[in-house]
């Protein structure tokens, strides 16, 4: 479930980064507001127990097959949101720099899939409604099952939503929803009955450990949850807007929306110095300038001489990311008998 | 799912490697990790169907596991475990997209084929960089450089907290496996309806435990941060370092080396 790098543009990763990173700054300073010296371990000893609970794997019956407790919500139950939050965020990022799990690029990504949709949505807005004051059981139950599976199943679509807005894969957003949504809400399903047995355990053995959440929650001012939800899907999108407008490397989104508005191909602005400069500058650095690998080109056209030439470079490429890999290989080799000599 | 389990267990493996000595544990933390950012960045930048184009950047890693003295084993073996997410993703490229686009010494490729060549390097690159980050720098100086780029003082001192945890609940946790795997004739994975008592057992014990740690640093003085020592200074050197790093990548990024390395060999053999 985690967002991998390799499926990210620049645009949807930075866009999500700074999303993450406001939110964690916003949680610090809420945390900050209110000193309670025992939470800052307590959320240490939490995300250490996501490792821990890993290692527990359980049978899941029918399938022949083992998960493990992912723990959003339980963060979110036995923290309240702030600091599961900020918890859960060290976590995926002790993930992404010892385990590779996701990458450093879908940090940002993966502590909004899988940080707030849990602590900012289920938690407050599905959780504590359906769990009431948590006296009762099976209503425990119920609001664990369905916050966990409401939380990964926004999980999912973020997912989704984020691969194809990055545009590496080919999935089409249907198929892949068809197949992420369904496994999803499964695990959730599962995460759900087993968070619910493990605050039923806690609440029988150690209630008090229960009250701290709740009373931390009590001492915050509810803030309307939406809003925040609302303003930090702004700063996402116009981040990665602002970063994919100027990272696009290839205007042609830009060139399809000026030739719709002026109903000419190219505006007119040959002659003037800075556009010309420009041009020059962008069929430098633009990528395979003259065999752009692009489907629609390669289909439509089907000249014999292009052809060819787009062999001879094709083959061109192969040849020289062979030699510059080998030469990197060669650096790195000399670099390691030098140092060798060195000891 | 035991290889995840078992991952744990080796996370001590990177602090033997940071505790070493070599000109890239030389390096200023800050250069480094502004370094793998940047290449991370531009790595996911490169269009959907770029192969040849990113070999440049396998310098990166060539260089750092050299300069570091990090064995390629110990980088491999960390990657392996997150690879077949990754295969996952990536074979629905060449099932969707099957429309020919290069066609060298007479086999097609399917441009589904070269994205997904593209996706594997992609992940290769922007890894093992991140690994080799961590193993050449340790995570407490990576923590205190994160502090002196103004990360969240909260946020730190929990990555820096978590980290210290880990270790000691990954023992709670192998004793519960063991203790149940003991009663249940060697059974691995644990039945369902029992799952969620064990996770509550090994939380009240993780939390017992966590407190009476907690009560031990109060009494040594923890007022609820850590005191980060930053043990590195900015010298020219890291300056160079990052600058060098920059200009190769943005370099690569902006000219197709390969290619045009390869039209010059083509010339000079014609």
């Amino acid at each position: 479930m985690h967002m991998a790098d390799a499926l990210l543009s620049p645009a949807v990763g930075g866009g999500m980064w700074v999303a993450a990173a406001a939110l964690s700054a916003r949680a610090s300073v809420k945390l900050r507001s209110q000193p309670s010296e025992s939470l800052a371990p307590m959320m240490a000893v939490l995300g250490a127990f996501v490792f821990a609970a890993q290692m527990i794997n359980f049978s899941i019956p029918g399938t022949g097959s083992s998960g493990h407790l992912g723990g959003g919500l339980l963060l979110a139950i036995l923290l309240g949101p702030h600091a599961a939050f900020l918890a859960l965020a060290s976590v995926l990022t002790i993930q992404a720099l010892f385990f590779a799990d996701g990458g450093l690029l879908a940090l940002g990504c993966n502590m909004i899939n899988l940080g707030v949709f849990p602590c900012y949505i289920a938690y407050p807005l599905i959780y504590r409604p359906l769990a009431g004051d948590g006296s009762s059981p099976s209503r425990r139950l119920a609001a664990c099952i369905i916050a966990s599976m409401a939380g990964m199943a926004m999980g999912a679509f973020a997912v989704v939503a984020e691969t194809g807005l990055s545009g590496i894969s080919e999935l089409p957003v249907g198929a892949f929803i068809l197949l992420m949504v369904p496994i999803h809400l499964t695990i959730g399903l599962i995460e759900g009955g087993v968070t619910a047995t493990v605050i039923g355990f806690i609440s029988r053995a150690q209630p008090e450990l229960l009250t701290v959440a709740n009373r931390m929650d009590r001492t915050r001012q509810s803030r309307p949850v939406r809003r925040v939800a609302v303003c930090l899907l702004g700063v996402a999108l116009l981040t990665g807007g602002l970063l994919s407008s100027f990272a696009s490397e290839n205007p042609d989104g830009l060139e399809w929306s000026i030739e719709k508005m002026t109903g000419k191909k190219e505006i007119d602005g040959i002659g003037h110095p800075i556009h010309t400069a420009l041009a020059s500058l962008q069929s430098k650095t633009s990528f395979m300038p003259d065999y752009d690998f692009r489907k629609d080109d390669a289909a439509d056209k089907d000249d014999a001489r292009e052809s060819a030439a787009k062999t001879g470079t094709s083959l061109a490429g192969v040849l020289g990311a062979c030699m510059t890999l080998l030469l990197a290989g060669g650096v790195g080799l000399f670099l390691r008998l030098r140092s060798r000599k060195h000891l | 799912m035991t290889a995840r389990s078992e991952r744990i267990r080796t996370v001590d493996e990177f602090d033997l490697l940071a505790a070493a000595d070599s000109p890239l544990h030389a390096i200023d933390p800050r250069a480094k990790l502004l370094t793998v950012l940047l290449a991370v960045a531009v790595i996911a930048s490169y269009p959907r169907h770029t192969v040849a184009g990113m070999a440049p950047l396998f310098l990166l890693p060539a260089a750092w596991l050299a300069l570091g003295r990090v064995p390629l084993g110990f980088v491999l073996r960390r990657l392996l475990p997150a690879l077949p997410f990754v295969l996952l993703m990536a074979i629905f490229n060449p099932l969707i997209d099957r429309a020919p686009l290069v066609e060298a010494g007479g086999i097609a490729l399917s441009g589904g084929w070269i994205s997904f060549a593209s996706i594997l390097l992609r992940f290769l690159l922007g890894m093992s960089l991140a690994i080799l980050l961590v193993a050449c720098t340790g995570f407490n100086t990576l923590c205190s450089a994160l502090l002196r780029l103004h990360a969240p003082r909260v946020f730190v001192v929990q990555l820096l907290l978590l980290y210290r945890y880990i270790f000691l609940l990954a023992d709670e946790a192998r004793r519960v496996r063991l203790a149940y795997a003991l009663r249940s004739g060697g059974e691995r994975a644990v039945a369902l309806p029992v799952a969620g008592s064990m996770l509550g057992q090994l939380l009240l014990r993780v939390m017992g435990r966590g407190q009476r740690i907690h009560q031990a640093m109060l009494g040594r003085g923890f007022t609820g941060d850590l005191p980060v020592r930053h043990t590195f200074r900015w010298h020219r050197r890291d300056t160079l370092f990052l600058l060098g790093w920059a200009v190769w990548i943005i370099l690569a990024r902006a000219v197709n080396i390969p290619d045009q390395l390869g039209l010059f060999v083509i010339k000079a053999l014609a």
